[in-house]
């Protein structure tokens, strides 16, 4: 039996004119990572405040925990930690006072508040600034206060909005290895980002959001497939039709087609010696070539194609290659 | 695993919420320990207050049955709580425009301990106030004339209203979208306040609408009780008024009648506030 530490059903949520959340379903099975994908405004915030009791759904039900966010709010607070994407704790006290006071408001005891706090402080390299006051904190280092904090009272679900948003590199692998670890002890999390590459590499499954939908859902694997795979890239020393015909059986696909016709793109399939064919195919047509390459699909391709950032059908600028046009346009066979 | 939400008895729940609201109070006082200057209106206020109106004021002012000063100290000490009492607000309304207020509310804590806490750090402040004016009332020539009981009674009475006043500021604090207009609740309504009353000059010599209004001014019943409580003059107790005939009782249920006001709307406002 699957169980679920965090679901949520049909949560619709509007601010005066604004939809902000138009009926999205998530759920994320005990001790996994669900990664919450969208651009600003999409309402991953929105719906990050809900499931932690912060904001009241309009509409739609959501459990944390086993206990429904809006009837049993204190419940859910009892096994959630939060890091928000606002810096949320005191900047006129300690990072050491802030977080024994987020632990003695947990209800942990004084004296397990006490070594919690200075265990995270280790963990997120903290221990020499613990005893500074928060204005005088870069802006990494009070995220990652922020992370200690909603790892206080060692929460079963954990909320990380955007949670590595600001850290130089070596935070950044650094807070992954945290939640990685948290996870393999059991503890569900939900995490918003920006980055990609973040969702790629931590999530379990990942949704992807955009104004107040789920507008896709699967593990990272199965969005990447949306994209059709692996592209080929051609950038030619000068606009030549000639090379669209010479690639045209490598390819599995329309053409993209930009910089006036010096840019080719185009999905393949099979991507063994494809490089070294379709090299050979336009040094055969007599194409002059600058570049080629095979491009794996990255999540920011299925987030482009999925957002409606997508390229938009064109036909290929025949004989009137000094107009203006888009950097990509797709052509159709 | 999914525990059932553990049924816990009262007094333990009771315990818990009282931590918080001392957790809370640790917190305002580490602030205020960090930034000293917030206390200025507790601590320099009522020294300077006191020195400008005992021998600047009170050489012009006639004061029946004593000097000036032994009839000024009470009115000072309410000038003072009065005008310090905005603190809640400021306070509240620093705390609501940050995200602090958000950490709280995904925290298991008893919510309204962050109130509670913020009108616990007020009051000690305002014993603090106090302390500073009754010092510096001693230094000038005031003495209680009652004994120990009665004395302390008197600032007792003082305290609890400084502490209703600090639900008021705090309902008007949670009401308020920025510190400014807190602050000038403070000027608008309390500077007011303090000033048409029996506090610092004798009522009588006021227009008789307006004696009434001082008569039945919140902080001249105080004013009186503090007097009579210490045996200083007290000029309005040949008011008819039956709130001057009967401070102390007129004052403490001023106090209460605040208090039974603001603290159910104050919780609602926090509730409004920070629900969205």
């Amino acid at each position: 039996m699957t169980e679920y530490m965090l679901e949520a059903a049909g949560i619709t949520k509007r601010f005066g004119t604004t939809q902000a959340l138009a009926g999205i379903d998530l759920a994320a099975p005990t001790g996994s990572i669900l990664g919450v994908l969208g651009p600003n405004g999409a309402g991953k915030t929105t719906a990050v405040r809900i499931l932690t009791t912060l904001t009241l759904p309009d509409s739609g039900q959501a459990r944390v925990a086993g206990h429904d966010v809006v009837r049993q709010p204190a419940a859910v607070r009892r096994h959630i930690g939060v890091a928000a994407q606002a810096a949320t704790l005191d900047e006129t006290l300690t990072g050491r006072q802030n977080l024994r006071m987020v632990g003695e408001l947990s209800r942990m005891r004084r004296q397990d508040a006490r070594v919690r706090a200075e265990e995270l402080l280790q963990t997120f390299e903290l221990s020499d600034a613990a005893g500074r006051v928060l204005k005088t904190y870069s802006g990494g280092m009070k995220r990652r206060l922020d992370l200690a904090a909603s790892m206080m009272a060692r929460p079963r679900v954990l909320f990380l909005d955007e949670p590595t948003t600001g850290l130089d590199p070596t935070s950044r692998l650094r807070v992954w290895s945290v939640i990685r670890g948290l996870v393999e002890d059991g503890v569900t999390v939900l995490l918003t980002t920006q980055y990609l590459d973040e969702a790629d590499r931590l999530a379990d499954r990942i949704v992807v959001i955009d104004h107040g939908r789920v507008i896709a859902e699967g593990t990272s694997q199965e969005l990447k497939r949306v994209t059709g795979g692996a592209r080929l890239e051609a950038t030619l020393m000068a606009p030549d039709p000639t090379a669209l015909d010479a690639l045209r059986p490598l390819v599995d696909g329309p053409f993209q087609v930009g910089e006036h016709g010096r840019r080719l793109r185009a999905p393949v399939r099979d991507t063994a010696g494809l490089l070294k064919r379709a090299v050979r195919a336009l040094d055969e047509a007599g194409v002059d070539l600058e570049d080629v390459a095979v491009h794996q699909p990255t999540l920011d391709d299925v987030f482009l194609r999925l957002t409606g950032a997508a390229t938009e059908p064109a036909a290929w600028p025949a004989g009137d290659r000094g107009s203006a046009e888009p950097a990509l346009q797709e052509v159709t066979r | 695993m999914i525990a059932a939400a553990s049924p816990r008895s009262l007094p333990v729940r009771m315990a818990d919420g009282l931590r918080d609201v001392l957790v809370l109070t640790r917190r305002n006082l580490v602030h205020i320990a960090r930034e000293p200057m917030q206390l200025s209106d507790v601590t320099i206020q009522p020294v300077l207050f006191t020195l400008l109106f005992v021998y600047v004021f009170g050489s012009g002012i006639p004061v029946p049955g004593g000097t000036y000063a032994a009839f000024a100290i009470a009115g000072l000490l309410l000038l003072n709580l009065t005008t310090s009492s905005m603190g809640t607000a400021v306070g509240l309304t620093n705390d609501l425009s940050t995200g602090i207020i958000d950490r709280f509310r995904t925290l298991p804590m008893w919510s309204p301990a962050v109130l509670i806490g913020r009108s616990l750090t007020d009051l000690l402040a305002a014993a603090l106030c106090t302390l500073i004016v009754a010092g510096s009332g001693l230094v000038v020539g005031w003495r209680p004339a009652t004994g120990v009981t009665e004395t302390l009674a008197g600032f007792g009475v003082a305290l609890l209203f400084s502490y209703a006043l600090s639900w008021l500021a705090g309902c008007v604090g949670l009401w308020a979208r920025g510190v400014e207009t807190a602050q000038s609740f403070g000027f608008l309504v309390l500077f007011p306040l303090s000033f048409i009353s029996n506090a610092l000059v004798p009522t009588r010599g006021m227009p008789e609408w307006l004696r009434t209004i001082a008569d039945w001014n919140p902080v001249s019943a105080v004013t009186a009780a503090c007097r009579t409580l210490w045996g200083n003059p007290n000029p309005s107790a040949t008011s008819a008024a039956w709130s001057m005939q009967h401070p102390v009782w007129t004052a403490v249920a001023w106090s209460i009648a605040i208090l039974a006001v603001c603290l159910p709307l104050a919780s609602m406002l926090y509730r409004r506030r920070t629900t969205d």
